[in-house]
């Protein structure tokens, strides 16, 4: 998950200027003052849970909803009024949109008419484009009669037939069962990766922004809490929603003490350097996987296995396990009769299959645990968007 | 230098992003524009009639006697000005001495629109032969008078010789007021209608439901056989003006009837016969409503209820009827409406007993009172207003009901269970079939009861009143005018509230007119229509007469379901077909000609031949609005029955149930031939997964 912005040279001018874009449903405010600039070439995802305003956001940039106040702007060109058909985008929608009366041909045809195309060009324009999406000899068929991963590939093809400068999808991929959503998040990477069209895909599932992603938006209530790259929302999440919102995460409510410390559940922990005041109240947060697990003699001298920072080990009891797959996640309740535990505290811990079979664990067990200063984050409590 | 509030200002300003007013595309100009045309064609067709006619049932005229003045001069000079008021005063006064006398009672005063009251009535010594020369004026023009037929509205003084001035009518002032309410309220026999009215529409509602509910439920929960029979023969009513019934009613009971002794000396000429016809007329409605509702049911409700060891009786009341609930009101709204607003039946059949919409031709045709013709229509429109209201209330509630996961019900074979709803489901089509039957036969019967034998002279409606062949072949025209016209109307306004994203205000009042023509009595439209259309004022006034107001009125009595069966199939399309045409540049009419219509096509089929059939049968909607150029089959009916030709009636009705039938089989050759060709897409063969 080593994704970088690489594939976008960052041209000095944005290919997208979005400038304080608010929508106002009557009295609901939807998007309130949403700037981002998006470059040429670059995959941006719109993140967030349901209602966040990420789909109102991209039927903003489309046009098809247009914002109450602010700008958008593409290519250097004004668009914020404009409407969609004098835009320059292509659009697949969750549920396809394929017209069912006419061929996937005929569809992907639709916005080739009219255009000055001859019809010999039109038919090697849609053959060109079935290939594309690895569909050929399909066209004759009829939406009804494909499959829910093929029409989506129909659909994307559609899109594009007119070469358009900006491609945007609306949750592309959440009809289909998870398998053929994975192959298909792969398919429409590398489609995008060799065509080089700018694109911005609205998704709530964080899996789907985190690998096709080059940079992720984060939003919630109208409002974007981070802007970055799949690894830079992952392990650097800005604030509480977007911590929470991505990934597992423990969340324990604690004190601040100093600029590295805080006081949780009667005992000190160091932790990544943070900006909360002295005495404010905190949410104190790790990754389950980020939590390591010490065998008994972790802290006998001359094993490898050895605790870095004595402060932030913690001993608890086994209470649950839950199989994943390829991982085992633990529920680790703070056992109260020893001094390195915390007081009513249950943090989940996140522990490979080797692990558990080396260290020999099951539920009742005693462990210790370190959890890392580095990877403790800590948020200010009392808002949500701090 | 700027102070640092000035700056916070500035900041302040060039941080409040610009507002944004989105520039309207050609294809919404083009949308708003239809929509704005659509919702002038509903506006014209509709409120401004309705309007018309609201203000008229508030209108009252009288004669203003102040208003005029006379003067006479007898040879010797003109006699001082003496309001009309002042020379019946003194005609009153004079009345003691001279037996003869007549003054203008108070009572003559009130009339309506047309009342006109001769001048010469104040001047007892009048005669046409002498000398005298009279002089009138107005005082203020808000009446007028007559001068033979030339009407004069000013207020100057007009001089006439004796033979002139008997010639002189005064014509009566308006004003407004609920005047003509009370009379009718105070009108024993007019408000004995209301109370008609009520009382049959709730008998026959209550017969209807429960028949039809029973059919229904037979065809849903047996095996029987013959179920595609039982559900034609059902459906034929629509075929049919609803006074149909009426006229094999009194062939069945009527004075000289074939099974008269069965009534036990009770008449058919009334309620009964009303009832009967109505139970008739409204079933299929009723039935249609009904299937759909027990159709949706979920057959795991009754998995559920087998496996809780309920009995069949307990199963029926504890998931069919509340199961079935919504569509029973419904039912029961549709069917209460069709017969309060019925006209045709209680015409034919109601002998002595008023209901409220036969009122409406009296007053009008009979006696030509528009006034309370008006009233009486205000008066109707609320009990249909009413039922219409909690119908739309009820149909909101049903929506949640369907889940897309229920399983639909598959009855099992039962023996005892299916001989019965076999045997009711005879008899209801037994009762069906037998009076269209009956029908039939009077249409081909010489002369009732004398001479029985078989001929097609009553076929020879040429020789009738009532308009002869033409009436049919009118009759035709305007079904196909309807079906055409009405159903582009009615597609392209369902279109356009659909599909247009913006402009709420104007969808949701267009939306508001589409649904209110459900709620209007066809004989409440075509009075509104006289009011509003031949008011000489009005530009539209040249198409009062014509077949062009047949059409707008009957497009207009049927919008509401055309247009309710227009959204439904527009709703089942993708939202983002709009989206993706705009997307990829092409404009709105290409997706509507390309993808929107031809997806739509059963839709659309299905509007026209609703149209068509109710064009052909439609009585109240026109009794008004006909001319001798545009007679209708369903009219020549009603009045080739009003005037004694019963047996070309019947032969009348029975050529419109044929052209019904034909209409309709055409529809489903079209509609099959249709769904082969463009609807291939619905077929899901070669499917990969």
């Amino acid at each position: 998950m080593n994704q970088q912005p690489t594939s976008n040279p960052h041209s000095p001018t944005p290919f997208l200027q979005i400038d304080r874009l608010r929508k106002k449903f009557g009295d609901f405010v939807a998007l309130d003052d949403v700037s981002l600039d998006v470059f040429e070439g670059e995959f941006v995802c719109f993140l967030g849970p349901s209602g966040c305003g990420k789909t109102t956001f991209l039927r903003a940039i489309a046009g098809l909803d247009i914002q109450t106040a602010g700008t958008v702007h593409q290519a250097g060109k004004d668009i914020s009024a404009l409407p969609p058909s004098e835009r320059d985008f292509g659009i697949v929608f969750q549920s396809y949109a394929l017209f069912p009366n006419l061929t996937v041909a005929k569809n992907i045809a639709f916005g080739l008419e009219n255009q000055k195309l001859s019809k010999p060009d039109i038919v090697k324009r849609v053959t060109e484009l079935l290939e594309l999406v690895n569909l050929p000899d399909q066209g004759a068929k009829y939406p009804a009669q494909l499959s829910g991963g093929e029409q989506q590939r129909v659909a994307l093809s559609r899109a594009l037939a007119t070469s358009p400068g900006l491609l945007l999808l609306d949750e592309p991929l959440s009809a289909l069962d998870a398998k053929v959503r994975t192959y298909l998040r792969h398919e429409m990477k590398a489609l995008q990766r060799r065509l080089g069209v700018t694109t911005i895909m609205v998704t709530h599932d964080q899996e789907e922004a985190l690998t096709m992603a080059d940079r992720i938006v984060v939003m919630n209530h109208g409002v974007i809490e981070q802007v970055g790259t799949p690894t830079e929302i992952y392990r650097q999440p800005n604030t509480l929603f977007v911590a929470d919102f991505i990934g597992e995460m423990n969340q324990i409510t604690g004190k601040a003490i100093s600029s590295d410390r805080v006081e949780v559940a009667g005992r000190t922990v160091l932790t990544k350097p943070h900006k909360a005041a002295v005495d404010a109240t905190v949410t104190v947060t790790i990754r389950p996987e980020d939590i390591i697990p010490h065998g008994e003699d972790a802290r006998s001298p001359g094993v490898t296995d050895t605790l870095e920072q004595a402060e932030n080990e913690f001993d608890g009891t086994v209470e649950d396990m839950e199989f994943l797959g390829s991982f085992w996640r633990v529920s680790l309740k703070s056992a109260s009769v020893k001094e390195r535990t915390f007081s009513e505290v249950t943090l989940t811990v996140d522990m490979s299959i080797n692990a558990i079979r080396r260290m020999n664990i099951a539920i009742g067990q005693s462990i210790t645990v370190e959890l890392p200063a580095q990877r403790i984050l800590v948020f200010p409590q009392g808002n949500s968007n701090a | 230098m700027m102070t640092s509030a000035a700056q916070a200002t500035v900041q302040a300003i060039n941080t409040a992003a610009p507002l944004i007013r989105p520039k309207t595309s050609r294809d919404d100009k083009i949308m708003i524009g239809y929509m704005l045309v659509v919702g002038l064609y509903l506006i014209i067709a509709l409120a401004l009639p309705l309007y018309a006619m609201l203000s008229k049932s508030v209108s009252t005229f009288y004669f203003d006697l102040n208003n005029f003045e006379f003067q006479v001069n007898n040879g010797d000079g003109w006699s001082a000005p003496a309001t009309a008021f002042a020379l019946n005063e003194k005609l009153k006064r004079e009345k003691l001495k001279r037996e003869k006398l007549q003054a203008v009672q108070p009572e003559q005063l009130t009339t309506s629109s047309d009342g006109r009251l001769a001048a010469t009535v104040f001047f007892p010594d009048f005669s046409f032969r002498g000398s005298t020369r009279y002089r009138i004026r107005q005082i203020n023009p808000a009446s007028s008078f007559l001068v033979g037929s030339r009407q004069i509205v000013d207020t100057e003084w007009h001089e006439f010789e004796s033979n002139e001035f008997r010639r002189i009518y005064l014509r009566a002032s308006r004003s407004t007021g609920l005047d003509n309410y009370r009379v009718y309220f105070s009108t024993p026999a007019l408000f004995l209608s209301m109370k008609n009215s009520l009382l049959i529409s709730l008998i026959s509602t209550l017969i209807t439901v429960s028949l039809a509910f029973g059919f229904a439920y037979a065809l849903a929960r047996s095996t029987m056989r013959f179920k595609g029979l039982f559900r034609i023969i059902a459906m034929a009513p629509i075929l049919v003006p609803s006074l149909l019934p009426g006229i094999a009613l009194v062939y069945l009971f009527g004075n000289q009837g074939m099974l008269k002794e069965l009534l036990l000396g009770e008449s058919i000429y009334g309620p009964i016969g009303i009832v009967i016809g109505s139970v008739f007329f409204t079933f299929p409605h009723a039935m249609i409503i009904i299937t759909t509702a027990l159709a949706i049911s979920d057959a795991r409700l009754y998995e559920a209820a087998i496996s809780l060891r309920a009995s069949r009786w307990k199963t029926f009341w504890t998931v069919t009827i509340p199961g079935a609930r919504y569509g029973l009101f419904s039912a029961a709204f549709v069917v209460f409406n069709l017969v309060i607003t019925d006209f045709g039946l209680p015409k034919v059949i109601g002998g002595q007993y008023n209901m409220l919409a036969v009122d409406i031709y009296k007053q009008v045709i009979g006696q030509q009172n528009f006034e309370m013709g008006a009233v009486v229509s205000v008066i109707l429109l609320i009990p249909a207003l009413l039922a219409f209201s909690i119908d739309r209330v009820v149909q909101k509630k049903q929506v949640a009901q369907l889940s897309a996961r229920s399983v639909p019900f598959e009855p099992k074979p039962h023996k005892q269970f299916d001989a019965i709803c076999l045997i009711y489901c005879v008899l209801v089509t037994v009762f069906i079939a037998g009076l269209i039957g009956v029908c039939q036969y009077a249409a081909l019967i010489k002369f009732w009861p004398y001479d029985l034998s078989l001929s097609l002279n009553n076929y020879n409606f040429d020789v009738m009143d009532g308009g002869g062949w033409v009436s049919w072949y009118n009759s035709i025209r305007l079904a196909l005018y309807t079906a055409v016209a009405g159903t582009i109307i009615v597609f392209c306004g369902a279109y356009m509230v659909e599909k247009t994203n913006r402009f709420v205000a104007t969808r949701s009042a267009f939306q508001f007119l589409a649904m209110m023509p459900m709620a209007i009595p066809g004989m409440v439209l075509g009075l509104a229509y006289i009011f509003f259309f031949n008011n000489p004022a009005n530009p539209l006034n040249g198409i009062y007469a014509t077949m062009g107001i047949l059409v707008v009125c009957t497009v207009t009595h049927f919008y509401t379901v055309s247009h309710l069966t227009a959204v439904t199939a527009l709703k089942q399309m993708d939202r983002e077909f709009e989206s993706v045409a705009s997307s990829l540049k092409q404009p709105f009419y290409k997706l509507l000609s390309k993808v929107t219509v031809p997806v739509c096509l059963p839709a659309v089929l299905d509007i026209s031949i609703y149209l068509f059939v109710n064009a052909m049968t439609t009585v109240s909607a026109v009794i008004f609005l006909y001319s001798p150029d545009t007679t209708l089959a369903s009219v020549a009916v009603l009045n080739m029955d009003d005037a004694g030709d019963i047996a070309p009636a019947a032969a009348m009705g029975m050529m419109i149930f044929y052209s019904n039938l034909c209409a309709r089989l055409l529809h489903l050759f079209v509609t099959r031939k249709v769904m082969r060709k463009t609807q291939a897409w619905r077929t899901r063969e070669g499917g990969s997964d």
